[in-house]
């Protein structure tokens, strides 16, 4: 199936949310769409799935316009997608989530299931998926969740299948998997779009790359173009992918975890006896596939959650007691992982949400009422020195871009003097030119000699800032290595595999 | 309650900032008022907020819009018009000869409707008399509303100003009736009495789900029944009932216990005044009100700053307390009734109504209490030109209603939906 665009516009009030796109998708190839956050890849997207109604353009299937008005009609057409949140029902078998919404019955009501294990288990075979059809959803890995997910889009003869950001979520070797998976489907007549604002993916699996910006496209590339080519493309500006920093000079331990236990609510162990310290003027990255206890671990580490066992010394006082009041006191610095959840208040203004937790100190309240001037003062100064884009320091931060709503927080925690850093994913869903700017901010806060921890499943992150390495599989840190072991060694800690040579952990 | 932020479809997109009184920017969703950054920047909000199953559960998204506000009041009265004509005698005797004379059919419904209305305005505000009784009905409904306003900014659902109202009055009436105090101090021993009653049955509350997470919606509701049960046991005891009488009512207060007249009206009105401009101080402010806002808006990240979420809970269910008792004080020390099962009417429960209808800011709750005094003091100069005084209930429920459905005064009042798409964004898309 040939899928073309044609001079797609689609435009909310008076603003374009993309401008005149063109683009063709030829039957069997992977076609990657790059693009910063807000860059329109969404709204492009949704127009395709038949979410939303292009303002102008058409959308044509093999020579035949065609007009979704909902996503029944793009699945009609052909079209799959895989949502970057998957959309199944963890206590569902795969077989019954694939049958979901088209349930076939043996008449009286009767769920026909062998016929719909019979079909997961063919598609499975065809593509070299590996799914048990009768596997309980909610028991599967990640990366088989999402091959249920692309299962499901199969099982509705998808020609064109949309994968949105799937590797997010991933490990590498997941990864690797799921490229495997691809060039399968390819090599069946599946069309692929492939959302992406990672470089090295694109690369790799791509057989043309679309690059969008302020949306339009911008450019197309070949996968053979260098990782900066694109960075440029993307951005519209030349961008420096490495992070420069000199070499640290590492102090003495600020942050010493001893043995900490975390027990979640349901009872499961997810931090188990968790060793390790942050030096000043030092950056510890902790590598590891999300879940596996780093959300947990760097909680107790603020007194969000209380260990069950083990203590937490700061400068060789227990904290492991204290609240994140006491915590955030006593200088550490916190970037939580769910920046819309943890840390900040959609609602609040970019002034009111620069001084979230600082709001008590004496330069911003006396005696119990806000210092407005202070605080405008203040938004004033961050908003500068951290090239805040937003309108007015009185726009609510939920208005901002994800880019920006970050570097809120980031200007927030930098600035009152730190001892400890604690960063998780400080650059999750933010785009290429802020990366930079934010992982310049924490290679000068280190500079300054904080002790600096760095949460990330992002390898390339990790790679980029940590002088070491911890690496995290459930919920214990496996192997704490330098950042010159090669990627896949990396990778396969990360994915559990034990190692005796590199479990110098402690 | 969390999956409201999880329909299918995010329903409204969410306004801006409810927290914002002054009106400092415009709000975003006003489609009039969004430049073509602005609609971006709103679709990217409403998508980060699809994007994120189980987020913290914002009250906001139930706050109409000014606009929406003025719609729903002008859409009432229009209905208003239309149960006035028909209710009217005459417009119906003119029906049935409507074919030969219709001209007769309009102006009878006119005459019903001018009447009706003109008789609202003028019993409500048309002389200084009416003015006074305006705003001593008003009073009891800023107060009441401000607690609920007040809790609702704390992300706290206080349906439990009935019950924090009848404590109140329970309180301020004992102190009222029993003690013998020289009179300006009697007076104020009274009310804190009230207020401090309100205080701790609203207290209590917020302690509950402070300590143990019970949620506030149904102890707010146990807690009006308590009360209830409460005013009904002591009633029928000595220390409360009136000698000699087997009705379960007190004898009204003692003269030092009332509250002085200022201009004509009750203090409980100034207090009431006074009360919207703490309470707006305390919100906007003062660092109690910043930790109240954020937790009430997102409480995860509220804990994450280092704020303290249990403290937050009761002290915003202490101070909504003590609204709801100062609200308690109309009656028994403002017009000097006595204590009864139906010494606060329905007062704790309309509140709600005013709360949400001044989109739970202190300046909004005083209009729309205000709103909801003249239309009940209008309501009976009203039945005296001949329309039911239940007119004015069915008018503050219509524009309850149709501030509850901004889509159907939208419709209605054909304003554009902004941005078009934004309502069908689909979740999960990230980037």
């Amino acid at each position: 199936m040939k899928l073309e665009i044609r001079g797609l516009t689609k435009r909310f009030g008076s603003f374009t949310a993309n401008d005149g796109i063109d683009l063709t998708i030829e039957p069997g190839e992977i076609h990657c769409l790059l693009g910063e956050n807000g860059a329109g890849k969404s709204t492009l997207m949704n127009m395709l799935y038949g979410l939303l109604d292009p303002t102008e353009g058409e959308i044509v299937v093999d020579g035949v316009p065609v007009s979704f008005s909902s996503p029944g009609d793009a699945i009609e057409a052909g079209i799959g997608m895989v949502h970057q949140h998957f959309m199944l029902v963890p206590v569902f078998t795969v077989a019954e989530n694939v049958m979901l919404g088209r349930e076939q019955t043996r008449g009286l009501g009767v769920l026909n299931r062998r016929k719909a294990s019979h079909l997961v288990r063919e598609l499975s075979e065809r593509f070299h998926l590996a799914v048990d059809p009768d596997a309980m959803v909610e028991d599967l890995p990640v990366g088989v969740q999402q091959r249920v997910e692309i299962i499901k889009a199969l099982s509705n003869d998808a020609k064109v299948l949309i994968l949105d950001e799937p590797t997010a979520v991933l490990t590498p070797q997941e990864i690797d998997e799921l490229m495997e998976i691809m060039r399968e489907l390819k090599a069946q007549g599946t069309s692929i779009i492939f959302i992406t604002h990672k470089l090295r993916e694109v690369r790799a699996v791509g057989d043309r790359i679309s690059v969008i910006r302020r949306g339009k496209v911008v450019g197309t590339a070949a996968p053979t173009a260098s990782e900066a080519e694109l960075a440029e493309m993307m951005v519209g500006r030349e961008v420096s992918l490495r992070v420069t920093k000199e070499a640290a000079s590492v102090g003495k331990p600020v942050l010493e975890v001893r043995d900490v236990t975390v027990i979640d609510p349901r009872g499961h162990q997810v931090v188990k006896n968790v060793s390790f310290e942050a030096r000043a003027g030092e950056v510890l990255g902790i590598a590891g596939v999300q879940g596996n206890g780093q959300t947990e671990l760097i909680k107790s580490l603020l007194g969000l959650v209380r260990p069950d066992a083990g203590q937490i010394l700061l400068e060789g006082r227990d904290i492991s007691r204290h609240g994140p009041r006491q915590s955030l006191e006593d200088g550490i610095g916190y970037i939580p992982e769910d920046r819309s959840h943890d840390g900040y208040v959609g609602g609040f203004s970019v002034r009111e949400n620069l001084i979230l937790d600082l709001y008590r100190h004496e330069e911003f309240s006396r005696g119990g009422a806000l210092r407005l001037d202070e605080i405008r003062a203040n938004a004033e100064a961050r908003i500068a020195e951290f090239d805040i884009r937003t309108e007015s320091a009185s726009t609510p931060v939920s208005a901002l871009s994800g880019g920006n709503q970050q570097k809120v927080v980031v200007a927030r925690e930098f600035s009152r003097p730190l001892k400890v850093l604690i960063a998780s994913q400080p650059t999750r869903g933010v785009d290429v030119g802020s990366i930079e700017f934010i992982h310049k901010r924490i290679v000068s806060e280190r500079d300054k000699g904080t002790a600096v921890i760095i949460v990330s499943t992002e390898l390339d992150e990790v790679y980029a800032l940590s002088d070491r390495i911890a690496v995290m599989y459930d919920g214990r840190i496996v192997a704490t290595v330098d950042p010159d072991l090669p990627r896949e060694d990396i990778g396969l800690l990360m994915a559990g595999a034990t190692t005796d040579e590199e479990s110098t952990a402690r | 309650m969390s999956d409201l932020e999880k329909g299918p479809e995010p329903r409204e997109p969410r306004r801006g900032t409810p927290h914002d009184p002054d009106a400092e920017h415009v709000d975003v969703l006003d489609p009039d008022a969004v430049g073509g950054e602005d609609a971006a920047k709103q679709v990217q909000a409403s998508m980060a907020a699809a994007d994120r199953p189980g987020g913290p559960l914002d009250l906001s998204v139930y706050l109409p819009t000014a606009k929406v506000t003025a719609g729903a009041i002008l859409i009432a009265l229009v209905i208003g018009a239309v149960l006035i004509a028909i209710s009217d005698d005459g417009v119906i005797e003119s029906l049935s000869y409507f074919t030969s004379y219709p001209w007769d059919f309009f102006t009878r419904s006119g005459d019903a409707i001018w009447s009706a209305y003109s008789a609202l305005v003028r019993g409500s505000v048309g002389s200084g008399a009416a003015i006074s009784t305006t705003l001593e009905r008003s009073a009891p409904l800023i107060c009441a509303g401000l607690s609920v306003a007040l809790a609702f900014r704390a992300g706290l659902f206080n349906i439990g100003g009935q019950g924090q109202l009848t404590i109140g009055a329970l309180c301020a009436g004992y102190v009222g009736f029993t003690w013998d105090l020289p009179s300006g101090v009697h007076v104020v021993a009274a009310a804190l009495a009230g207020i401090l009653g309100g205080a701790v049955w609203g207290g209590i509350v917020g302690l509950l789900k402070a300590r143990t997470g019970a949620h506030e919606v149904i102890t707010t509701i146990m807690f009006n029944y308590i009360a209830v049960a409460v005013l009904t046991y002591a009633l029928s005891k000595d220390a409360f009932q009136r000698p000699g009488s087997d009705n379960p009512q007190s004898l009204p207060v003692a003269d030092s216990a009332r509250l002085p007249e200022i201009f004509g009206v009750h203090i409980g009105v100034l207090l009431a005044f006074l009360a919207a401009g703490l309470v707006w101080w305390i919100l906007e402010r003062s660092t109690l009100g910043f930790e109240l806002r954020a937790v009430g808006a997102n409480a995860d990240a509220s804990r994450t700053a280092g704020m303290s979420i249990p403290k937050v809970y009761t002290l915003a269910m202490l101070l909504a307390g003590a609204l709801a008792g100062l609200a308690s004080l109309s009656g028994v020390l403002g017009r000097g009734d006595s204590l009864s099962l139906s010494v606060v009417g329905s007062t704790g429960f309309d509140a709600i109504t005013v709360a949400l209808l001044g989109r739970a800011t202190p300046l909004g709750t005083v209009l729309a209490g205000l709103l909801f005094g003249a239309m009940s003091v209008g309501g009976g100069a009203m039945e005296a030109a001949g329309t039911p005084r239940e007119l004015t209930d069915v008018l503050q429920a219509l524009i309850v209603l149709f501030v509850a459905a901004p889509a159907l005064v939208k419709g209605l009042m054909r304003v554009k939906e902004s941005g078009g798409g934004a309502t069908v964004m689909a979740k999960g898309w990230g980037s």
